[in-house]
């Protein structure tokens, strides 16, 4: 019975790095590449989600909805840069941060506008319904496993993206040296777009993973940000090695203590004092995490070499 | 011979596959102006990094005063007499002139946690900086903000600041980079007056400046030190003249 | 002229802060107390937050953490019947200067973005520690039985002294941030801030400054939330939320950071404008956040910046 338990629980904490990893990959990329901090990335998130519940209600076929929400979401994530964040590059950190909180209260409030404060509930499509025995008398829902396996599809793909391919060779210089990418002829700015808009989609993918396991409204981007904030500080920023082991780190850590801390603690404490300190101190265990990594560590697990 | 204020041996940095200074061995000894002179990326910024102690080396001993200081920070060496200036002008640039040395007085002047006395009114603190800038000839100059001073100015305003640390050794790394002929001259001058009360390690690419003040030269080459000596040995040296002068002029 | 025009400004605003009890009592208007008041609460914590963002130069996007420490200070004596200021405030000082001591020693030892997202992520972490803690209302938070007491004439049920306390406190916030940012200490702190290579090379080393500086800020904007919980009469982990650190970011800047009277000028200006905004429409966010970007893009100085023509910290 308590092995079922945990190795459930350690494939929801999978589950849960997946989709930090999704939010990570992007945002570490727009930081190590345009050297922009982008708080506004889990808005992205947002969108995503919302936009893949309202496309499910008007097409009724959750496929449809991913083939539209997907491109809807990178289109929006370029605009974005298009309009506000590209003349912010060369301006210093504070200026990015406000600026992008700026962002974040617009969307927030455009969501709310549009489709009000109260959270929204959409149910796991039809046909990832129910459960795949994934070891004998084990099972699991086929929905967390079916994001547990797109994850690290993405994660696979874009490893083999940045590490073999001419535009991640781009990518990897672009980090380092701009001028020399922008010497050897190719179109920096525009560069920049697709990335930034490829870091949106795959938030985005996040979110429209998400809606059917988590609630979705508004701020739920936020939430997840911070989460992505200490992966990406544990993992180093600007690496995409750095954001897997960190999104696992932390999806396991959080998603383990918040199921096995409290009964742990039970076998040394009082009942009572378990039952207060086990969520309490459940909820602190990433950033005591995070404090310990940056004690030895201050640029994180895999620092990226940068120019 | 007493022992040298300043004793490298085997100091050795490398950054990735690039050795940036491989075993240099240097002595300078008190009073001495030793000048480092060498083709560009011989690794003469990185020697002065790692003996001012911004940049920690991969093997080697800095010995100052006698004192092992390898692993000391660069604070830590300012608080025993060394002194640096940079390649690339580093003052405080939203600061006026005096406020800049006033800083570099109080640096040394005990702990800093005091909170309540204005500096700004500290004659402690601001009588000696403005003698410090009156000895550089920037006494008229005091009260601008550091960053609209002329070029030449900066530069001066570096060395005042690492004089008015007390120091017993000044890194200084190309203090004429980007200055005219005339603020050469002046800088060259102003360093002759420095000369004898301070021991110098001078790293410059101006031959007028290198010959005009060095007692002693060291030549280095990708990161290799190949030639020391006095200045008309240097200047003689064939292996010198093929590796550095030759190409230089 | 331009120290004069600063100085001329500083005065005029405490005297126009002095003189709001007595308007809003002749127009018979006491919401106007209880927003001013509210006003130079965050004033406090927007000013302390500039003594390190302004003047040092360290990106804390997670003061609000001290705001929520300090009410905490306040209503957890509350709540076990010790309702003294005496031993309440001190105590909110105490604690956030704690708290900002642990998270300025872990969030120091990095910079840039590490340091912003590392104070975000403490701060993140103390709203949920203070949602799961059910002793002490959880998500609710709790309701404050009365106001701190002091004994004497100051009673803080009555509004008025309780504007002129919050006033004299702000006020005396100032004079001593002014004094201690013109001292040796506060040379330092900006001057790692301006230039850290060459801080280091004549022999500061800034971590201890920093820290030094950051406790402190933690420390005074503990005092605004103990203020704060008295002001609002109710405690809630919501006054930690990260969104909570960006309005009191939006302030500093909106007024003009490295300066004293920007930091005012801005809570001043944000508050009212959420005021103002927040009566015309519900969705007031959506007008706030590109007015925020164009504030970031084309007026980077702040409202006192603009006044005043200079500022303190920045060139």
């Amino acid at each position: 019975m308590t092995a079922v338990l945990v190795v459930e629980q350690c494939l929801n904490g999978l589950q849960l790095g997946v989709m930090l990893f999704l939010m990570a990959a992007g945002l570490t990329l727009v930081f190590g590449i345009m050297n922009l901090v982008n708080l506004a990335h889990g808005s992205l998130y947002m969108v995503g989600a919302y936009l893949s519940v309202a496309f499910l209600e008007m097409s009724g076929s959750f496929l449809a909805a991913v083939a539209l929400a997907l491109p809807a979401t990178l289109v929006v994530g370029m605009l974005v840069e298009v309009v506000a964040l590209r003349s912010l590059y060369e301006r210093d950190h504070l200026d990015q941060v406000l600026a992008t909180f700026g962002l974040i209260l617009f969307f927030n409030e455009a969501v709310s506008i549009v489709w009000g404060r109260a959270a929204l509930f959409t149910s796991v499509p039809p046909a990832l319904g129910g459960f795949v025995e994934i070891l004998p008398g084990i099972r699991y829902p086929v929905y967390r496993a079916t994001i547990i396996l797109v994850g690290l599809a993405v994660a696979l793909g874009l490893a083999l993206v940045v590490s073999r391919t001419r535009v991640g060779m781009l990518v990897r210089a672009g980090a380092s040296n701009r001028t020399m990418v922008a010497a050897l002829g190719v179109n920096v700015r525009l560069l920049y777009t697709v990335v930034f808009g490829v870091g949106a989609a795959l938030a985005g993918l996040g979110g429209l993973m998400a809606g059917p396991i988590y609630t979705v409204q508004p701020g739920m981007g936020e939430e997840i940000l911070i989460l992505v904030f200490v992966v990406i500080v544990i993992g180093g920023i600007g690496s995409i090695r750095g954001a897997v082991v960190g999104a696992i780190v932390v999806g396991m850590v959080d998603t383990l203590g918040r199921a096995f801390l409290k009964p742990m603690l039970a076998t040394v404490l009082s009942p009572p004092a378990a039952d207060s300190a086990g969520p309490a101190l459940a909820s602190m265990l990433i950033y005591i995490l995070m404090a310990a990594v940056l004690y030895f560590r201050p640029q994180g697990l895999f620092p990226a070499v940068r120019g | 011979m007493a022992d040298p204020l300043l004793e490298v041996r085997g100091l050795r940095k490398r950054f990735g596959g690039l050795v940036a200074t491989d075993d240099v061995d240097l002595d300078a000894g008190e009073g001495e102006t030793l000048a480092v002179i060498g083709p560009n990326g011989a690794g003469k910024t990185t020697l002065i990094a790692q003996l001012s102690g911004d940049l920690r080396p991969d093997a080697g001993v800095i010995r100052f005063a006698g004192e092992d200081v390898t692993r000391l920070d660069a604070p830590a060496r300012s608080a025993r007499g060394l002194a640096r200036s940079f390649q690339i002008t580093s003052v405080f640039r939203d600061f006026p002139a005096l406020d800049n040395v006033a800083l570099a007085v109080q640096a040394h002047a005990g702990h800093s946690f005091r909170f309540w006395r204005p500096a700004g009114a500290d004659r402690a603190l601001r009588e000696p900086a403005r003698l410090v800038l009156e000895q550089v000839g920037l006494g008229m100059r005091a009260d601008v903000v550091a960053g609209v001073l002329a070029h030449g100015e900066q530069r001066q305003l570096e060395i005042a600041m690492a004089l008015a640390t007390r120091p017993r050794l000044l890194l200084l790394d190309e203090p004429m980079a980007g200055m005219g002929a005339e603020e050469s001259q002046q800088m060259i001058r102003l360093l002759g007056t420095l000369k004898r009360a301070h021991t110098i390690v001078l790293v410059e690419h101006d031959m007028d400046a290198v010959f005009a003040l060095a007692d002693r030269i060291a030549v280095m080459v990708y990161g290799r030190v190949i030639a020391v000596g006095s200045p008309e040995t240097i200047r003689a040296s064939a292996e010198v003249r093929r590796a550095y002068l030759g190409e230089a002029s | 002229m331009a120290s004069r025009v600063r100085a001329v400004t500083a005065v005029a605003g405490a005297a126009a802060l002095a003189a709001v009890p007595v308007v809003a009592a002749a127009l018979q208007e006491p919401f106007y107390l209880d927003l001013v008041r509210r006003v130079m609460i965050f004033a406090i914590a927007a000013v302390s937050l500039d003594l390190i963002l302004g003047y040092g130069g360290m990106v804390s996007f997670g003061h609000a953490a001290y705001l929520g420490i300090g009410a905490y200070a306040v209503a957890v004596p509350a709540l076990h019947g010790v309702h003294s200021g005496w031993l309440q405030w001190p105590l909110a000082m105490g604690v956030s200067a704690l708290a900002a001591l642990v998270i300025g020693a872990i969030s120091l030892r990095t910079s840039g973005v590490y340091f912003i997202m590392i104070t975000l992520a403490f701060a993140q972490m103390l709203y949920y520690l203070g949602i799961s803690i059910e002793a002490w209302g959880g998500d609710d938070g709790m309701r404050l039985a009365r106001r701190s007491r002091f004994g004497g004439p100051v009673d803080l049920a009555d509004p008025y002294v309780f504007y002129y306390v919050v006033l004299a406190l702000l006020l005396a916030v100032l004079a001593l941030g002014h004094r201690v940012i013109h001292a040796r200490f506060g040379m330092v702190v900006r001057a790692a801030r301006s230039n850290e290579a060459r801080a280091r090379a004549i022999g500061f080393s800034p971590f201890r400054y920093r820290l030094a500086a950051f406790v402190m800020a933690g420390a005074v904007c503990g005092l605004a939330g103990a203020l704060l919980a008295n002001q609002t009469e109710y405690v809630t982990p919501g006054f930690m939320h990260w969104t909570r650190s960006g309005d009191i970011m939006v302030m500093v800047i909106l007024g003009g950071m490295g300066t004293f009277v920007g930091p005012v000028a801005g809570a001043v200006a944000f508050l009212l404008l959420e005021n103002v905004l927040s009566a015309w429409t519900v969705h007031w966010q959506i007008i706030l956040g590109p007015l925020l970007i164009l504030v970031v893009l084309y007026a980077r100085r702040g409202l006192w910046g603009a006044v005043s023509g200079g500022s303190l910290g920045r060139g």
